[in-house]
């Protein structure tokens, strides 16, 4: 289990990326906290003639903080989440998913956009980023761009990367006082991968309530106006109004079958929304 | 000085390097000139070759068949038991492959890197055949072959009957399907070998981490044709060996021969895809048992069919029907009962060989009696334990011969089962699953008891004809000029602690600081011939042998201990590491200092063995020490998800006098680890074509900190009547029991919902399926479910 020989190349700006990604003539891979991308490589699930080391541009690993979002580069690691040396915009909801991520010997060194862009659908932060409403800004030749995080992932395995392009930042919005918010994750041990995500935000200051079901064959399925399974946001327990057979339709309308892996999803779902309390 | 002698709990002499990061593996060894290997392995369970290409650029790195033919014969390990099938196992594939990862081409060149692109470069052409891939379908007429010349796909079929039929008129009668899943065993350091011709010595030196050095130069001069000679085999530190680094395997032989064919060191590496797809398979057992039983819960009879999957080979040295053929012999576990019949079958199938895994058919074997105990309790309305104490062995009984002849040396089962019940509130968790948990959980409670039999020997293995059979067990015990200490044993260590457990029996004897004893093993060449570390042996073998080795040379130092003090011999005792006289004492230290340095002031009378000493031991009676534990479980089972969690976990163990209860501390938690994975996690999956699910340890799941609780540990300590000091062997246990107690304790959980679970590893998905499935059979017939499961 060694990778195939390659070239490694580790610039310092986005722009020396996009100029080594461009080069169609070779198979080119960006690698950031590598946690995932490793494992393929040693077991030449990737063989790239090229891997771009995206660790060494300073404008990736820094975040910054603005009045109704923060900006977050993309190799910001789940440990600066989870220790909070990025400033959290989320009531907590960022730190503690970060605190669940795999093992702390991953979160040192995965990263945001590396996660984001691997794109497995039992990955933490598909499922809270698009619950929070987050969006991420791809950098390429022609500019910059920017995709709501449920629209990232187009399926298992696979970002809405376009040739050139590369994750920059993530923009999380900031969360009123009014948000409550909760997750749940359905696994078989301690940092193992997800088998159901539950993902919970609502804000109703912002009028604004996202119900995400993760963890599933593909992108996270995104309950944008949760109102149907929880009423207005504002009750004490939401659960007592949360609609079971309204998110296993849900759930079988995006062609999930096995009865109880829809049974898991919907309990990890319902489980996150008894976890959002008023803060 | 501290107690160091045996009982002590002397701190592990081996943490100083372990801890620090210091130890010396295989991969850790690097010779001048050293090339790697990668492996061309078959990606199909079942195929004929039909075309090997290779690129002509690289025909001098690829070795196959037809390159080694002349050279090796295949792996064979044959059982002498009646009708058993030979299979033999190609060092190299040649015309067909018969599992995932069997050996095709051996690729070398200075990194392992390279060498897998040298692997990646050779085509192979197969034509596939359908595969053999479930155990019972094999015994189907129209199933595919594994071995066309054997006719049908199993290696040995055995039966026993004991009286079955006087049990049919028992008034409680019920039938379970059990199983437990394929697994991998899983040492944290893989297999590896690094092969070198030593010039000078005209010898093959292979280091190779393993539990058997001796065995595997067996091994290695029958495939090799090499006289043993020739051979050297070292094993460096073991990082976990469970059976697996018992096994001779076609890798170790294929190193030998190209380091004699190349001349230069050549190393294998395995790295985990290799490990978990094409290497370390155990456990998978079926059974169809019937259990007859009074209404009182009084076990009247025990009948099964029990298959093992035993996959494509028989390995070397245990063979592939060691694993079904045990079953036979140890299902009656520690019960006492009149009526038995077992038929078993080693089946072969398009996998990797099965292989003995800690605690070997035991666990299987005891997840399935004690699923039928339970049955039996609720069947009777009984309390599980009680059904348990009706039916253990009795203290009174021992030594107790049971059904199928196993002896039981002592012990005092049923108290075990009490003191391990004194550990947990019963009554207290009866009242709170009444009650119910406010998060809708659901308590249960489980108990398991097993035996275990270690340090079998000679008069037990003689019967398997088997191609190891272990006779006394040797060592040497040796004085250095300086009045140090070395142990020599052909035992090696792959975690069992013997660096300091087998100095404190040496010292226990001699009175030497275990500081200044030295165990000196993992050598062929240094070491006297042994059946190695297996079967929860090394502590009664290893440790009898170096005992009686160390008593014979206290008689040397006495001896010469007397001249010095010039006295008789008769009127000397050893005390505190000096010999001590009449009116005046002299150290050991002194005594080697003698007879190494100046001899001239021994006299001519002197024993000429001077100090050093080899002999061997073998307990009174062979048939093996008989340790054996409760283990309860509380478990919390979610029954919307199907988690399990472990909320409590007693084990009450007895293994007779303990050389140090430290390190059998650390025995159990480390079996216990074991046992909870092959209860909750561990299973390789094949799919229809024979192809292994899991390649990756994030598809194996493998317990983790997290997730193994730290258990209520309680010793008792009754003495083995045959061995030196009345130790048993215990290595194994840890790993037996805890199916069985998380199996009953999720099947008391699950009670109430009228579900259990049968299989493992019992999985979220199993628990939701289990349950499921009784909601749909309640609805289905409820009037009959009023008091329970399902049958």
């Amino acid at each position: 289990m060694k990778p195939v020989n390659f070239d490694y190349a580790r610039p310092d700006a986005v722009d020396a990326v996009i100029r080594l990604i461009a080069d169609d003539s070779r198979t080119v891979k960006m690698m950031a906290g590598s946690q995932s991308l490793g494992p393929m490589l040693n077991l030449r699930l990737v063989q790239p003639d090229l891997i771009v080391d995206l660790t060494g541009i300073e404008e990736l690993r820094c975040f910054s903080d603005g009045a109704d979002e923060i900006s977050i580069g993309a190799c910001v690691t789940h440990a600066d989440i989870e220790d909070l040396r990025v400033t959290d915009v989320t009531r907590g909801a960022l730190p503690t998913v970060a605190n669940g991520i795999a093992y702390r010997a991953v979160r040192n060194r995965g990263t945001i956009g590396g996660s984001l862009t691997h794109a497995d659908p039992s990955a933490d932060w598909h499922s809270i980023l698009a619950a929070v409403g987050a969006k991420v800004v791809l950098r390429g030749p022609a500019g910059e761009r920017t995709v709501a995080v449920e629209d990232y992932m187009v399926g298992a395995l696979e970002a809405d990367l376009r040739p050139g392009e590369v994750l920059v930042r993530v923009m999380v919005p900031r969360l009123s006082k009014s948000a409550r918010w909760g997750y749940y994750k359905s696994c078989r041990k301690t940092g193992e991968f997800a088998h159901a995500i539950g993902a919970f935000v609502t804000d109703p200051d912002r009028g604004i309530s996202r119900a995400v079901i993760g963890a599933t064959e593909s992108r996270p399925i995104v309950i944008a106006k949760a109102g149907n399974v929880i009423g207005d946001g504002r009750a004490p327990r939401l659960s007592d109004s949360f609609d079971g057979g309204a998110v296993d339709e849900i759930l079988e309308k995006a062609g999930m079958v096995d009865p109880l892996d829809k049974q898991t999803h919907v309990v990890a779902l319902r489980r996150a929304i008894e976890q959002a309390r008023p803060q | 000085m501290a107690k160091q002698g045996v009982g002590a709990s002397v701190p592990r002499k081996e943490d100083d390097r372990f801890l620090r990061g210091r130890g010396e593996y295989v991969g850790d060894i690097r010779l001048p000139g050293m090339r790697d290997v990668a492996f061309v392995r078959s990606p199909l369970a079942h195929a004929r070759i039909k075309d090997i290409r290779i690129p002509a650029h690289l025909r001098g790195s690829v070795f196959i068949a037809s390159d080694i033919a002349a050279d090796t014969r295949p792996i064979r390990a044959v059982s002498g038991l009646p009708g058993f099938k030979p299979s033999d196992q190609p060092i190299l594939a040649f015309e067909k492959v018969r599992q995932v990862g069997e050996l095709i081409a051996m690729c070398v060149a200075d990194t392992r890197a390279e060498a897998e692109d040298i692997a990646a470069a050779v085509e192979v052409d197969f034509e596939e055949l359908p595969a053999v891939h479930d155990m019972l379908l094999a015994r189907r007429p129209d199933s595919a072959l594994v071995h066309e010349e054997w006719g049908d796909n199993v290696f040995l079929e055995t039966f026993v009957d004991i009286n079955m039929e006087a049990a049919y008129d028992a008034p409680i009668k019920i039938t379970r399907e059990i199983s437990t899943a394929r697994q991998s065993m899983a040492p944290m350091e893989g297999r590896g070998t690094v092969a070198v011709w030593h010039k000078r010595m005209d010898q093959l030196v292979l280091y190779t981490g393993n539990q058997q050095p001796h065995i595997v130069r067996n091994g290695l001069s029958e495939c090799l044709n090499l006289e043993q000679l020739k051979i050297r085999i070292v094993s460096p530190d073991v990082g976990g060996g469970f059976g697996y680094k018992g096994i001779v395997l076609t890798e170790d032989v294929c190193l030998g021969w190209l380091a004699m064919r190349c001349g230069y060191p050549v190393r294998w590496i395995e790295d985990r895809r290799e490990h978990l797809t094409a290497g370390a398979n155990c456990r998978e057992h079926h059974y169809n048992i019937t259990v007859y039983a009074d209404r009182d819960g009084k076990l009247r009879g025990v009948e099964c069919e029990a298959s093992v999957d035993s996959g494509a080979y028989s390995s070397y040295p245990f063979s592939a029907c060691l694993e079904a053929a045990q079953i036979a012999s140890i299902l009656p576990g520690p019960y006492d009962f009149p009526s038995y019949r077992c038929r078993t079958w080693s089946v072969s199938t398009n996998k990797c060989p099965i292989l003995p895994y800690r605690g070997v058919a035991r666990t299987g074997v005891c997840y399935a009696i004690e699923l039928m105990m339970d049955a039996i309790a609720h069947e009777c309305g009984l309390e599980p334990y009680e059904v348990r104490l009706k039916n253990l062995v009795r203290p009174e009984q021992m030594p107790f011969d049971n059904i199928t002849k196993k002896h039981f040396d002592s012990g005092n089962y049923p108290e075990s089962l009490r003191q391990a019940l004194a550990k947990i509130d019963l009554a207290g968790l009866r009242a709170r699953q009444k009650k119910g948990e406010p998060d809708g959980r659901l308590i249960g409670v489980g108990l398991s008891v097993y035996c275990e039999q270690g340090a079998h020997g000679t008069s037990v293995y003689a019967g398997w004809g088997i191609p190891m059979v272990p006779g006394h067990e040797q060592a040497t015990a040796r004085m250095t000029p300086d009045g140090g200490l070395e142990l020599r044993i052909g035992a090696h260590s792959h975690g069992q602690s013997m660096e300091t457990t087998l100095p404190q029996v040496a010292h226990e004897i001699l009175g030497i600081d275990v500081a200044r004893i030295k165990l000196v093993h993992g050598d062929t060449e240094y070491t006297p011939y042994s059946t190695g570390s297996w079967g929860s042996r090394c502590a009664v073998m290893s440790g009898g042998a170096v005992a009686t080795a160390s008593r014979e040379l206290a008689k040397l130092v006495k001896g010469i201990g007397a001249h010095l003090l010039q006295t008789e011999v008769e009127s000397v005792k050893l005390e505190n590491g000096a010999v001590v006289g009449p009116s005046n004492s002299v150290k050991i230290d002194e005594i080697a200092h003698t007879w190494y340095r100046r001899p001239q002031d021994l006299p001519a009378t002197v024993d000429p063995r001077g100090l050093e000493v080899t002999i061997g031991y073998k307990p009174a009676r062979d048939s093996g020490t008989f340790s054996y534990a409760t283990h309860i479980a509380v478990v919390a089972v979610d029954p919307e998800l199907g988690d399990i969690e472990l909320i409590d976990y007693v084990v009450v163990e007895d293994g007779g006098q303990l050389i140090n209860p430290m390190v059998v501390d650390g025995q159990i938690y480390g079996g216990l680890a074991q046992g909870i994975g092959t209860a909750m996690y561990e299973e390789m999956n094949f799919d229809t074509s024979g192809q292994p699910l899991a390649s990756t340890f994030a598809d194996y799941l493998l317990p983790g900190p997290t997730e193994v609780p730290a258990p209520k540990l309680g010793h008792m300590e009754t003495l083995a009547p045959y061995t030196e000091f009345g130790v048993k062997g215990i290595g194994e246990g840890g790993a037996i029991a805890p199916p069985g107690a998380i199996g009953n304790a999720v099947n008391d959980a699950l009670r109430p919902l009228g579900a259990q679970v049968l299989h493992t590893p019992m999985t979220p998905r199993r628990v939701l399926e289990a349950i499921r499935a009784a909601a749909g059979s309640r609805k289905a017939k409820a009037p009959e479910l009023a008091e329970g499961l399902p049958a």
